[in-house]
């Protein structure tokens, strides 16, 4: 059970898909135009990863070896079909802004991976476990890099006015340069943090070793 | 003179990588030198044009008479796994030197969004047959070109002295900002 949670877990942090692993990357730059943008990507991805682990999981006995990559590929399209045509029908201004990059999540590689690194080997359960994990990882890093852009390209956060009237918009990060910038800045900050944390740690240790 | 536009519209003015964040996995992961980058970007735009060309005709012969139109992503998708396994399986057959340079690059190109990308935009811009050629040609020049340059000034990077959290990836997300501020001095050009 514990090993279970730990499986969870690692994709919000330590084996994160955006900030650490570096995979996903089109939607991650494309779609983080604003806050709600980058949810509902990192939703429609999450939905699919957790449907195809589950899937894969359970036909992994049954798919041979010698074609499981295509075997999977028509798993993960089969489902990105399914979020194509409900987001079109219910939520048609987000399938709208999103665009190309809907059908796109089939090439994300953080499905794939998951479903050859993981699925194709656990239990279903613990393949569901893992892919929510990953999934709700996926969520918290593009709906950060969303609200930074909308904050500070347009002063709104999920569409509400946060910044004070003289705030003046800058306009670039709303913009394909901006989406680049954000995140090299992003990773340079995580980077600092996650030194600090390990310096931390090991002052601690040194400590309780003397 | 149409397909000429078309053509420097897509390499530049809409360039996939830098404007429209289409194939930034390779781009980042697989442009650390200018060799390297210039035989992906060769095997790429080869897969480009001959995935604009099967998407083309499968669109048109196959998923719009038998109104199959929503097994279009499921097709595509696998068509391209299919064309890169024919691609390499030839290569290594009649070519070997070419597959000896290209060969490790060929099994990334299924995963590349801006392949998949780019015959979604295809079909869904109505493009006929010359133009989704002209199309496919320009999204691997464009890619190629993008690859090309951050990889030159990626082996710049490695002699320069850079503040330690800035180090790898975050130093190349900031120069492809860079990169892409400069690109978007062409939007509007056509």
């Amino acid at each position: 059970m514990n090993k279970m949670i730990k499986d969870f877990l690692r994709g919000l942090w330590d084996e994160h898909p955006t900030f650490r692993i570096m995979i996903g990357m089109c939607p991650t730059l494309a779609v983080t135009t604003a806050a709600i943008n980058g949810f509902g990507m990192a939703v429609a991805t999450t939905f699919v990863l957790v449907c195809s682990s589950i899937l894969i999981s359970v036909l992994k006995k049954v798919i041979p070896g010698g074609v499981r990559i295509p075997a999977y590929i028509i798993v993960i399209a089969t489902f990105v079909t399914t979020v194509d045509y409900i987001m079109q029908a219910f939520t048609p201004d987000l399938h709208e802004s999103l665009g190309v990059f809907i059908p796109l999540i089939v090439v994300n590689c953080i499905i794939l991976g998951r479903a050859e690194a993981y699925a194709s080997k656990m239990p279903v359960v613990w393949s569901a476990f893992d892919a929510l994990g990953m999934g709700l990882g996926f969520t918290w890093g593009l709906t950060l890099i969303g609200s930074i852009r909308e904050l500070l390209g347009s002063g709104t956060v999920f569409g509400f006015s946060i910044m004070p009237d003289g705030f003046t918009p800058i306009a670039i990060l709303t913009s394909p340069p901006g989406a680049f910038i954000t995140l090299g800045v992003l990773l340079a900050l995580m980077n600092v943090v996650s030194s600090k944390i390990s310096e931390k740690i090991k002052a601690k240790q040194q400590r309780a070793a003397n | 003179m149409e397909y000429l536009l078309l053509f420097i519209g897509t390499v530049i003015v809409n360039n996939f990588v830098l404007v429209q964040f289409l194939g930034i996995c390779p781009f980042i992961g697989v442009s650390k030198q200018v060799s390297t980058s210039i035989g992906m970007g060769i095997a790429t735009t080869f897969v480009m044009v001959m995935a604009a060309l099967a998407s083309w005709l499968i669109q048109h012969f196959i998923l719009v008479p038998l109104g199959l139109e929503y097994l279009q992503t499921l097709s595509f998708i696998l068509v391209i796994a299919a064309l890169v396994q024919l691609v390499e399986m030839f290569l290594h057959k009649s070519i070997p030197g070419l597959y000896r340079a290209m060969g490790i690059f060929l099994p990334l190109i299924t995963t590349n969004c801006a392949v998949l990308g780019l015959a979604l935009n295809a079909v869904l811009r109505d493009y006929n047959l010359g133009e989704s050629l002209v199309y496919g040609f320009g999204a691997g020049v464009g890619f190629t070109l993008a690859l090309i340059m951050i990889a030159g000034i990626r082996e710049e990077l490695e002699f320069a002295d850079i503040p330690k959290p800035l180090k790898g990836a975050a130093i190349a997300l900031i120069t492809a900002g860079l990169l892409s501020l400069a690109f978007s001095g062409f939007a509007g050009m056509i």
